[in-house]
């Protein structure tokens, strides 16, 4: 009973009320069956008051007062009127003054049919103007970014996009101009709206103001058809609302909702579209002969493909992908790897991530959700907001909002540390020393100890993951050891890759078989051999170790799907050797991507809003995504290509259908019990389901190691970072995007470039045990000493690979 | 010679060359109330005699500056603002008090800080003064020299440092929370109210921001006592007050008067009356926001808060504008209007746009191309900003600068329609 809150009650236009208190009385209102019209008001932003257009009458002990609803809280006892002749003339009177001098340019702008103005305007508006003055001119429109165009005329001054990237975003790079009429919203001289999140403003614009490039004049908002999906750019999981006009996917917005990303996407989910749509996309499968692809029938290359696998023994072959899958492709997958292949080699990571099991199964696992009401946050990951820029929206709320207290471990300056409170550097490769002095409160220096003080206050929600590509990515279970026996403590473990967590859970690894199962674990393994038949009984490979074996010609053949090593593994050099040494591979894909090239077999397959099927986040949660195009030419969908070579290979799959896959991996997966399409699309689990962690506490392995084990090619710690814009092929693919990459430097502290008598954009010459490479220097006061910072996965940094230390030299020097 | 005491003006009338030097400031009594209040005086009985002077915030809003206080939240650190912001069109007072008894507002300042509890205090001073800011500064320096200012305070264990700022060059910014904003460094734009500055002002702390001559009277109601303020002038506003004389007039100035006198007394007393014996058309009394007044209604009314109240306008910030029978007021009106769009911040629809418009349409019609449908057309848009025309005015908007803008128009409207209609008629009916 303790746990109630009284609610308070409130007569609107003549009826009581009853809300929660300290509730804004536009949302009282809402909530209760009357909306307000408003313009400024955004539920996810604080109110600020200044369109005005929520006017209601109060009762107060001075008579009936106008003021905003967006600003006035509940109260007991209030009285307030919204439709009264004050309320109605006012709220008219809001809409002439917006109108005077708004273009009314409706036939031409983006925004027609879907436009706040224009409908509030048919509610509630004049008949017409009286306005016969000269309407005010901007320069229109004017670019403020790569990405998004500002029409000055047609903006109405709601702040809602600079309240949006100072408040929520936290890159205040739009801001109020001039004063009076001339008020206007401006990026600063020479400092473009280069924010990760700018497509959100586009979004929340209620008028046409800001316009995105990929989405001006392309449709009209009742051409279009829509369908809720999830994003599959990083494992956030962050709900979207597909649309389309002609089978073609022409925008991507956010989709409110509290669970995961309130409404927030980032622009890579954002514009991925444009990948999805490009005219590179594989539609016929291809052979290669004699060193060219050429165009084949399905029949064709299914043949050919199970003929040579069929050739080889099972334990030859393995497979690497799946996190780009849904979770039904990746079952389907691992049970043609498994079953009908016969081989343990299956790995949907690609040696940049922490341990499969420790990523699928540790406890007890954090929810996103749990940042709301956290006192203190460890972020000891990869940084957020390059990584998983929505999540770092959602920790940033936590901090900026609700108040919990940030303590950041990372080797360089991370997008969060502005609001952390406390900041813990280190070299990388040095990581488990910068854990021992966190987790031992009496030693170490003064930022050890006040860290250490704050992650004392409970609950705890721990962020684990890999902070840069050449560190042990085991670092990442140390670290969550720790983490777990702080008070009330949670666990998130981090991995980009957009399905990785559905991957792993469905058994994409050498040490996991689906729904969180160890291959040790005797008892699951029985109940699977039961339905699926025997297993293969070796230890699998992991990624690495399927690339090592296929370099070294113990393995000879691969599988790949959606999987690109060659650009996203940190050892491209071991992907390429890898890759030309294997005697057969073949590729289900979108692209061909630089890893596809060396593919025997090319086959086409559905990608993004083109296949139905669930994907799980990075806190188990397991959503829906939709079709709502067919995918090019004749790509087809995964999980019927693996059918078909099932049966090519004298297997069975079983799957009739991607449902069909749903329901078997709800018998089979432990975790997966009771999951089932439609109780994703109509039922309880419109927001996702949250799979159940394992019970008990899991031992987590790692024991750290002292530094100086790992490789020394130079004197200088490398640290390797990953950027949200990189050339990875969807990126690339997006036109959009693929602009946005940074160009590569070679990030040092400036004390250390003084050493070197380098300064900003000179070339240094950067060699670690796996190759050299040339870049610019650029200068990062953020750094530790001694260490310089590469940004990953850009073409220019590739030959880099992963590795801990680096030596520095000038070119010819 | 007035029956009243001089008390915020004496030492200027007495000493014009050096009323505003530490020397000048001593030798005539100056910072004795200080020392007597460190001595022996607890702060809450200082809060005391405030409220019973009953003085009334001289910024505009005539708010009792005692009553304020006491809404003064208790946490710490909380600040004391001195607004000399002083932009309103007309007025000309607290330049005058910055410029010539910087002495009188800083010894004010300590001791409302040292009964506020506050230990850090601002004075905002308007961009457009660098006279006054160097004043002031300049006395600042002498004052911390002295030992009325820094720490531990003629050994009372009391510290006081006063920072001074400059606006940029914007009316709002004398709103207070617009004030508070731009000292904060912020686009000086008025906040929400609630929270008051008293719970949650400068970095949301608990924040006093009294007026330049409010300020400047402390010494003399803790010399005298708040008893013997209260007894000087009108009891529903007691005390003297400064008022800025201006437009046709033949003796425009400051002047420090007892409220109570009749506006025939200020405007022919002791203004000096028209210049070339012209007729009185009508006057603002308190400031460019403040309704008109013509001298038919108003010429035998009091210069009092309750009577100016009771006609339909305010003293404000004691600017009083005088136009004589030759005044063409719809240019008067446009020049005011055109005042307060030029000075909008800009956030609040309403005034952002409704007074541009209204400047707009009435600078058409002294153009020549005015329509008869434009007259009732800027009521309109006057009652969208202001709902019903009333005073004080309801509000649409955020903070009375946009209602400000109206009261021109209403009273061109009210007093004199027939005019604006004929400028209406010039091309004929349209």
């Amino acid at each position: 009973m303790t746990e109630k809150v009284e609610a308070v009650s409130v007569t609107i236009d003549g009826t009581a009320r009853q809300v929660a208190p300290s509730t804004l009385l536009i949302k009282a209102a809402e909530d209760t069956g009357t909306y307000i019209p408003r313009f400024c008001w955004h539920p996810r932003m604080r109110p600020v008051g200044m369109c005005r257009m929520c006017l209601v009458e109060v009762e107060t002990p001075r008579g009936r007062l106008l003021t905003t609803s967006c600003t006035t809280l509940v109260s007991d006892g209030m009285v307030v009127e919204t439709e009264s002749e004050v309320v109605k003339k006012a709220q008219e009177g809001v809409l002439e003054f917006l109108l005077i001098n708004h273009p009314l340019d409706c036939p031409v702008c983006d925004k027609g049919g879907e436009c706040p103005l224009q409908d509030q305007t048919m509610a509630y508006g004049p008949g017409e103007s009286r306005f016969v003055e000269e309407k005010r001119h901007f320069e229109k429109p004017i670019p403020i970014s790569d990405l998004v165009l500002l029409d000055r005329e047609r903006c109405i001054l709601c702040a809602r996009c600079t309240r949006f990237s100072d408040e929520i975003s936290g890159d205040p790079l739009i801001e109020f101009k001039e004063r009076g009429t001339q008020t206007q919203v401006l990026t600063f001289p020479d400092e473009p709206f280069a924010s990760y999140f700018s497509g959100n403003t586009v979004e929340i614009c209620p008028v046409g103001a800001l316009t995105a490039k990929p989405y001006r004049f392309r449709a009209r908002p009742w051409d279009l058809q829509a369908v809720e999906s999830v994003s599959m750019v990083d494992s956030f999981g962050s709900k979207v609302s597909v649309q389309t006009s002609q089978n073609e996917v022409l925008r991507i917005n956010g989709v409110d909702n509290d669970s995961t990303n309130q409404g927030w996407l980032s622009d890579k989910d954002r514009f991925i579209f444009q990948a999805v749509n490009s005219e590179h996309r594989l539609k016929l499968p291809l052979i290669k002969k004699e060193g060219e692809f050429r165009e084949a029938t399905w029949s064709e290359a299914l043949d050919l493909v199970a003929e040579r696998l069929g050739a080889v023994r099972g334990d030859k072959v393995a497979g690497l992908g799946g996190a780009h899958s849904t979770n039904e492709e990746a079952f389907a997958f691992g049970k043609f790897l498994r079953t009908v292949v016969a081989t343990p080699h299956l790995d949907a990571r690609l040696g940049d991530a922490p341990e499969a099991h420790f990523l699928a199964a540790v406890v007890p696992r954090a929810r996103v959700s749990d940042l709301e009401s956290a006192k203190t946050i460890l972020l000891w990951s990869g940084d957020l907001k390059e990584e998983l820029p929505v999540l770092y929206l959602r920790v940033r709320r936590s901090v900026c909002e609700l108040g919990a207290t940030l303590v950041v471990v990372h080797p360089r300056r991370t997008g969060l540390d502005d609001v952390a409170s406390h900041v813990i550097r280190y070299r990388p490769g040095e990581g488990p020393n910068a854990l021992r002095k966190l987790s031992s409160s009496a030693v170490g220096d003064g930022d050890y100890v006040a860290a250490r003080a704050a992650l004392n206050e409970g609950p705890v929600v721990a962020i684990v993951g890999q902070t840069g590509l050449g560190e042990d990515p085991r670092l990442a279970e140390a670290v969550a050891a720790f983490a777990r026996d702080l008070p009330e403590a949670t666990l998130l473990p981090v991995a980009r890759r957009a399905n990785i967590f559905g991957a792993l859970d469905m058994g994409l690894a050498p040490d996991l078989l689906p729904g969180r199962v160890s291959t040790s674990n005797e008892a699951e393994r029985a109940g699977i051999e039961q339905i699926w038949g025997p297993l293969p009984m070796d230890t699998g490979r992991d990624a690495t170790a399927i690339l090592e074996g296929l370099r070294d010609r113990e393995l000879e053949a691969l599988v790949m799907i959606g999987s690109d090593p060659v650009r996203d593994h940190p050892n491209p050099s071991l992907a390429v050797d890898a890759l030309t040494a294997a005697e057969f591979i073949v590729a289900l894909d979108l692209f061909t991507s630089d890893s596809v090239s060396y593919a025997d077999v090319v086959l086409p397959v559905a990608g993004f809003s083109e296949t139905e099927g669930t994907v799980t986040n990075l806190e188990g949660r397991v959503q829906k995504v939709n079709r709502i195009v067919p995918g090019p030419g004749q790509s087809r969908a995964t999980w019927s290509v693996l059918g078909d070579l099932s049966r090519r290979m004298g297997g069975e799959l079983g799957a009739t259908s991607a449902e069909a896959v749903m329901r078997e991996i709800a018998v089979l997966a432990p975790a997966y019990r009771g999951i089932s399409w439609d109780l994703l699309d109509w039922g309880e689990g419109r927001e996702g389901i949250v799979v159940p962690g394992l019970e008990g506490n899991q031992p987590l392995q790692y024991i750290p190691v002292d530094p100086g084990l790992q490789s020394k090619a130079g004197r200088y710690a490398l640290h390797l970072g990953r950027v949200l814009y990189d050339d990875g092929v969807l990126t690339r693919m997006s036109p959009s995007l693929g602009a946005l990459a940074p160009s590569a430097r070679v990030y040092m502290h400036p004390r250390d470039a003084d050493e070197l008598t380098l300064s900003a954009g000179t070339a240094l010459r950067v060699t670690s045990r796996y190759g050299s490479v040339t870049l610019p220097v650029a200068i990062d006061p953020s750094l530790a000493r001694g260490t310089v910072y590469v940004p990953a996965n850009l073409v220019e940094t590739a030959a880099l690979g992963a590795d801990t230390s680096v030596a520095l030299e000038k070119p010819n020097g | 010679m007035p029956d009243h005491p001089l008390i915020l003006t004496q030492r200027m009338e007495d000493y014009p060359a050096d009323s505003h030097r530490l020397e000048r400031y001593e030798a005539t009594g100056g910072y004795s109330s200080l020392r007597s209040a460190l001595e022996s005086i607890e702060p809450e009985e200082i809060v005391g005699q405030v409220k019973e002077s009953n003085i009334q915030g001289r910024g505009g809003a005539a708010f009792p500056t005692g009553v304020k206080w006491g809404f003064l939240a208790s946490t710490t650190p909380r600040y004391l603002i001195v607004n000399g912001d002083e932009s309103e069109p007309g007025t000309f007072k607290d330049r005058q008090l910055l410029e010539r008894d910087p002495h009188q507002l800083i010894e004010g300042i300590v001791i409302s800080s040292y009964a506020l509890g506050v230990n850090r205090a601002f004075i905002y001073i308007r961009g457009e003064f660098p006279k006054s800011a160097r004043r002031v500064q300049r006395a600042i320096e002498e004052a911390y020299t002295a030992g009325y200012l820094g720490k531990d305070i003629l050994g009372s264990g009391l510290d006081v440092d006063i920072t001074v700022h400059l606006g940029a060059g914007a009316y709002i910014c004398g709103e207070e929370t617009a004030l508070l904003n731009s000292l904060e460094g912020k686009r000086g734009e008025p906040r929400i109210k609630p929270p008051f500055p008293a719970v949650a002002g400068l970095y949301a702390r608990p924040t006093i921001v009294n007026n330049v001559e409010t300020v400047s009277n402390i010494p003399w109601i803790l010399r005298r006592g708040g008893d013997s303020y209260a007894a000087i002038g009108d009891q529903s506003s007691p005390g003297t007050r400064m008022f800025s004389l201006s437009g046709h007039i033949n003796l425009p100035g400051n002047y420090e008067i007892a409220m109570g006198i009749t506006w025939r007394e200020l405007i022919y007393e002791i203004g000096g009356g028209i210049p070339d014996g012209k007729e009185l058309k009508c006057w603002i009394p308190g400031g460019a926001s403040a309704p008109w007044f013509v001298p038919a209604e108003h010429i035998d009314t009091l210069v009092t808060k309750d009577d100016v109240a009771r006609n339909g306008s305010m003293l404000g910030s004691g600017a009083v504008v005088v136009m004589d029978e030759t005044t063409n007021v719809v240019a008067v009106a446009h020049r005011i209007v055109k005042f307060f769009a030029h000075e909008s911040c800009g956030q609040c629809t309403p005034c952002r746009e409704g007074t541009t418009w209204l400047e707009r349409v009435l600078g058409r019609i002294l153009n020549g191309h005015g329509r008869a449908m434009d007259l009732d057309m800027l009521l309109d848009i006057s009652d969208n900003i202001s709902p019903g025309l009333r005073w004080p005015p309801a509000m649409t908007t955020i903070c009375p600068l946009g209602p400000s803008a109206v009261s021109p128009v209403v009273a061109i409207m009210k007093y004199f329609r027939e005019e604006v209609e004929a400028m209406t008629s010039v091309r004929g009916d349209r």
